[in-house]
């Protein structure tokens, strides 16, 4: 074979080349003995010699040399554009050997859309299609069309495939099949030769040969799946016939796809389909085949009790079947396309499902999950989500994620449709977020914001959880929990009236170990900080109007007057301690004082003189810190609430009793003006508010950006994420925050966890381990230890069928915007429907130009004037005897308006006369209205003539002799 | 439809690749990488399909050997199972006893039979006698 060189031509300039070159052999031999670590050079040096060789004239030793690239560029990746034109010269070669070394390279290297010689094979592609030359060299032909075929190349070659898929050509072409599937490329690159080809193409389907009808049947599974399968509705009854007579697997199966696509489409057609399709299911023993049933049903039919009965059992023995994990895959894939009026089915396999969660095989493991979320309602959400999240503390780190995700998804679903207890889902989300393989923060994060924004009634568990989270010091060091934490803060900040002990909320916001969060979470909490000192005050000022009022009311009860005078004395004291701690600690608060203080405040009134004080005085020691923080969001943040305290403590009043809190009013102004600020309650932003906001006018919004895209591309190494506004050097700045932080981290992280019994690692670690972060959470969990398949089958228990349930508590509102419209389609899809459109409907308007119109019957068909067609349509007309009876009927009804028509057909200038008509027709079917009036666009767009017969309504999907 | 073949050792070493949709050269290599890092780590006891994108891999291994076919979503993975061992039914007749070395060696042999038996990703020929039937008659010409 590949092995003899060339001796054949007289000398050129590449003889010593062409003597000895190296074979293929050779060059493998040579590349499977290398030392380790030469292959390039090898490489690069076979390259120079084939580029050298491959510019031979001698055929043999450009040959050998396209072969050897050929197989470097295939299993090496070396390019092999480059020599695209010197496959194109070796093509018209009259040796076998020497086109098909052409062909393979060409059909291996050429790319339909970057390769700029496609063009000039042309004229060879169509002499090796010709019948005259040998079948080899058409089918080698065929295959490079069906892989490097360009929509210009698909256009000028479509009549010359027309010989090899013709019937007539006799004895008929052996590379029929072939043809046929290049024919189906050659559609779909280039929608316009479908006139020329789609016939053909259904002609095949009754032609003796098995392997053409095999051709056929894919390549119109192909087209229904790809694209609108209503045109080849029409076909059905071809299908229809080959489904009864054909005995291949292979066949069977890609007609079943046909049919799972064409029966929900047409009730009468499904009802036709059941009985085969059982006597399939039963008969059969090819799995494929019987998988491919189960399918064609549970997609196509599912309204077929029978059909879905035989199915469903299918199905249970695919997963009873223990030592073929691909049928066990499979079976849950099918369940899964049940939709939920079949939820039994599942629910008969339920153990089979639930057990299929603790599969080796990740694949299954994930297709129960899917299938069990498919079955999840809001009567057994509950239990249902609570058994997953905690399967998912002990299953992997990525089937863990694909739970929490199942969960998230389901439950977040169409603005937590199956949520009712929203108290229980955010503390789920609060359970999720401390699973230790959570990488979910940016869900949980979104609902969390998202259910506060949305459900008022929510508020006082979510400040909860939030608190629960915020206080953890072990989460913040996990980078994929700060979103989570994020949201923790914002929540405990806006909805802080909800807070029970808002002291503790400051403290845990401002803990030592914050300083490991990214600089956007820590602006976050500082924020919330702020809004706290608001929120507090505020109160705290309403508590003493309130007081102020009532003893100006009701004198007797001086007693309540004379303990705020006594306490506001106390305070006083502690307030003049506290402010100078501060001073001569340095900014560090800590001792006991402060503590023994809080422990005593928490069992009172939260907001008292004294914890006021206090709180302002952590809050200013931890936070003047950041008042020099490199980034700016946080630097912003902390010198806003150092502003806000400062501008407290300026008050001249601050200093003397209560009663001055109220006499002059300035703090209570500022606050209140502050408070109005935040008061406002935030909803959820519809996501086509933008969309809404009209465009001034004369407003240029995008022009003067175009300048912009050229800027950035130039310097795109500067995103503006990472300016620093900062006066400081970033390096500088740096050490000098850490050396502050870490000195106080220790004492203040101990007296943190000290303070909230929270968590404890051994204190001797606890003082190296500042920064490298501890796991979420412990894994042993209390109340989840039962074994795994244990809580499976508790799950089993389950039932998985939807049902009224009353609940204890109504729903609490959720607040929804733009119902329907929020689902957007991205431009790329619709580019590739657009073109999908383009080729059903070129398929339409063949199918519909040929066989009548509206309506159109069986019998129509039949009366096309087209002589081929009747040649041909007498054999078909045999094959769907079967139903013909049937169709007789309806036939006389349309006959005479069918003929009618079809004369203006002949004569397509007339055409026009029939508008009215058209319109008429139009108005009854009012279903394909839509679709027809694309289609008259579509039509304006087509320059063909013949395109332009079939401006008429489109037909009905009525088959009358499916009836 | 199939979208591509691959014959990859354990190592993901291509033997063989052959695309029925036009990629870009490093786009293919990028497929290759990730589908043998895809199915080279399963248990064998794990089921022969696999997510890829928005395919699927059908794949199978034989000795050192992973035949990987990506095929569309809807397609009937049982099917192109068996397809994959029809094909490789072929080769072992076709080479007695193939090994990885003789599609090394007669790697335009191998594109071949492939082309024989899928032709524009649909499946051309189910028949093995009939292949084998047609190769031969190619080798007489050569």
């Amino acid at each position: 074979m590949a092995g003899g060189s060339s001796s054949s031509t007289a000398s050129t300039p590449s003889l010593v080349d062409s003597l000895f070159q190296r074979s293929l052999d050779d060059l493998i031999k040579s590349l499977r003995s290398q030392l380790a670590g030469t292959e390039p050079v090898l490489l690069s040096r076979a390259l120079a010699e084939i580029r050298r060789e491959i510019r031979s004239s001698d055929p043999d030793t450009k040959a050998i040399a396209l072969q050897k690239l050929t197989y470097l560029s295939s299993l090496y990746g070396l390019d092999a554009s480059w020599a695209a034109f010197h496959a194109l010269e070796l093509l018209p070669s009259s040796s076998l050997l020497h086109k098909r070394l052409a062909y393979l390279a060409a059909s291996l290297s050429f790319h339909p859309s970057t390769t700029d010689v496609i063009p000039l094979s042309t004229h060879q592609l169509r002499k090796d299609l010709s019948p005259s030359s040998p079948p080899h060299f058409s089918s080698l032909a065929l295959h490079l069309l069906s892989l490097s075929a360009s929509p210009d190349l698909a256009r000028h070659l479509a009549p010359d495939l027309l010989p090899l898929l013709s019937p007539r050509s006799s004895p008929p072409s052996p590379l029929r099949p072939k043809a046929a599937a290049v024919a189906l490329r050659a559609l779909s690159l280039c929608p316009d030769v479908v006139p020329l080809l789609f016939k053909p193409l259904v002609d095949c389907l009754s032609s003796p040969d098995p392997r053409v009808v095999s051709a056929a049947v894919g390549a119109f599974a192909e087209l229904a799946s790809s694209g609108d399968p209503s045109p080849y509705l029409h076909l059905a009854p071809e299908f229809y016939r080959v489904l009864a007579d054909s005995r291949s697997n292979w066949i069977l199966i890609k007609l079943l796809k046909i049919f799972a696509r064409l029966a929900p489409l047409e009730p009468r057609l499904a009802a036709r389909l059941v009985d085969p399709l059982c006597d399939l299911l039963r008969r059969s023993s090819a799995q494929s085949l019987v998988f491919e049933c189960v399918r064609t049903v549970f997609s196509g039919l599912p309204d077929h009790d029978r059909a879905v009965r035989l199915a469903v059992d299918k199905v249970r023995e695919f997963l009873a079947s223990a030592d073929d994990p691909n049928l066990r895959y499979l079976g849950l894939r099918a369940l899964s396309m049940l939709g939920p009026p079949h939820s039994w089915a599942v629910e008969e396999s339920r153990e089979a499902v639930t057990r299929s969660l603790a599969d080796p095989d990740p694949n299954i493991r994930r297709e129960a999950l899917r299938l069990i979320m498919g079955m999840v309602f809001d009567s057994n959400v509950f239990e249902i989500s609570i058994l997953l999240v905690n399967y998912a503390l002990k299953s992997d780190p990525i089937f863990a994620n694909d739970i929490l995700d199942a969960v998230l998804t389901t439950c977040g679903r169409n603005v937590y449709e199956l949520i009712v207890d929203f108290d229980w889902y955010v503390s789920l989300l609060g359970e999720m977020a401390r699973n230790p393989h959570c990488t979910r923060g940016e869900e949980i994060e979104r609902q969390l914001v998202d259910i506060g924004l949305r459900v008022r009634d929510a508020r006082p568990e979510l400040v909860r959880v939030a608190r629960d989270l915020l206080i953890d010091p072990a989460l913040l060091g996990n980078p994929f929990l700060c979103r989570i934490l994020s949201a923790a803060a914002w929540v405990s900040g806006e909805y802080v009236e909800f807070s029970r002990k808002p002291l503790e909320l400051v403290e845990a916001l401002l803990q030592p170990r914050t300083s490991l969060l990214p600089p956007l979470v820590r602006a976050v909490y500082i924020q919330a900080v702020f809004k706290v000192i608001v929120f507090c005050f505020n109160t705290y000022i309403d508590q003493l109007e309130i007081s102020q009022l009532s003893s100006l009311g009701n004198s007797t009860t001086g007693g309540a007057s004379s303990v705020i005078e006594s306490k506001s004395a106390a305070a006083a004291s502690c307030i003049a301690d506290g402010i100078t701690g501060i001073e001569s600690n340095d900014g560090i608060a800590t001792g006991d004082k402060p503590a023994s203080l809080f422990s005593s405040m928490e069992n009172k009134d939260p907001f008292t003189y004294e914890s006021l004080t206090k709180m302002l005085i952590l809050i200013e020691t931890a936070v003047d810190l950041l008042a020099e923080n490199d980034e700016v969001e946080v630097q912003e943040r902390a010198r806003n609430v150092l502003g806000l305290i400062h501008m407290l403590r300026e008050v001249p009043t601050w200093k003397t009793e209560e009663q001055g809190f109220i006499k002059d009013n300035r703090i209570g102004e500022i606050v209140n003006l502050l408070q109005s600020m935040f008061s406002e309650e935030l909803g959820p932003v519809s996501v086509n508010a933008q969309k809404r906001v009209p465009v001034p006018e004369g407003l240029v919004l995008e022009e003067n950006l175009a300048n912009l895209a050229w800027t950035l591309a130039e310097d795109d190494t500067a995103p503006s994420m990472s300016i620093s506004f900062s006066l400081r050097s970033h390096q500088h700045g740096e050490t000098k925050d850490d050396a502050v932080s870490s000195v106080q981290s220790t004492s203040l992280l101990a007296e943190h966890r000290k303070r909230h019994g929270l968590y404890y690692l051994p204190a001797e670690k606890d003082e190296t381990e500042s920064n490298d972060y501890p796991r979420a959470n412990d894994p042993l969990l209390p109340a989840s230890q039962g074994d795994a398949s244990e809580d499976l089958v508790r799950l089993t228990d389950q039932s998985m069928i939807p049902r009224k349930v009353k609940h204890s508590k109504p729903r609490p509102v959720v607040i929804k915007l733009d119902e329907g419209d929020a689902v957007l389609t991205s431009p790329l899809t619709a580019v590739k429907e657009s073109k999908d459109d383009l080729l059903s409907g070129a398929i339409h308007d063949v199918l519909l130009g040929k066989e009548g119109k509206p309506s159109s019957s069986q019998k129509r068909y039949l009366d096309k004037s087209s002589q081929r067609r009747v040649k041909d349509v007498s054999d078909n007309g045999e094959s769907i005897s079967l139903s013909k009876e049937n169709l007789d009927l309806g036939d006389k009804e349309h006959r005479s308006s069918g003929s009618r028509r079809s004369k203006h057909r002949s004569h397509g200038k007339e055409r026009h006369r029939s508008p009215q008509k058209n319109e008429e027709k139009e108005e009854k079917n009012h279903r394909n209205s839509t679709r027809s009036s694309h289609h008259h666009e579509r039509h304006k767009h087509r320059q063909r003539g013949e395109a332009l017969l079939n401006v008429a309504p489109q037909a009905p999907v009525i088959q009358d002799f499916l009836l | 439809m199939i979208r591509f073949i691959l014959l990859q050792n354990r190592q993901g070493k291509t033997r063989l690749a052959k695309y029925y949709v036009p990629l870009e050269d490093s786009e293919m290599h990028k497929v290759e990488y990730e589908v043998h890092r895809l199915v080279v780590n399963r248990d064998p006891k794990f089921t022969n399909f696999v997510e890829f994108r928005t395919h699927k891999i059908i794949y199978r291994r034989y000795a050192g050997l992973f035949f990987s076919m990506c095929v569309d979503i809807t397609d009937n993975e049982l099917a192109y199972l068996e397809c994959i061992h029809l094909f490789v039914e072929i080769l072992d007749h076709f080479f007695s006893n193939v090994c990885e070395l003789d599609l090394v060696f007669n790697f335009h042999k191998v594109y071949l039979i492939l082309d024989e038996f899928i032709l524009a990703g649909e499946l051309q020929e189910t028949s093995k006698k009939a292949i084998i039937e047609r190769m031969g008659e190619l080798e007489k010409q050569e």
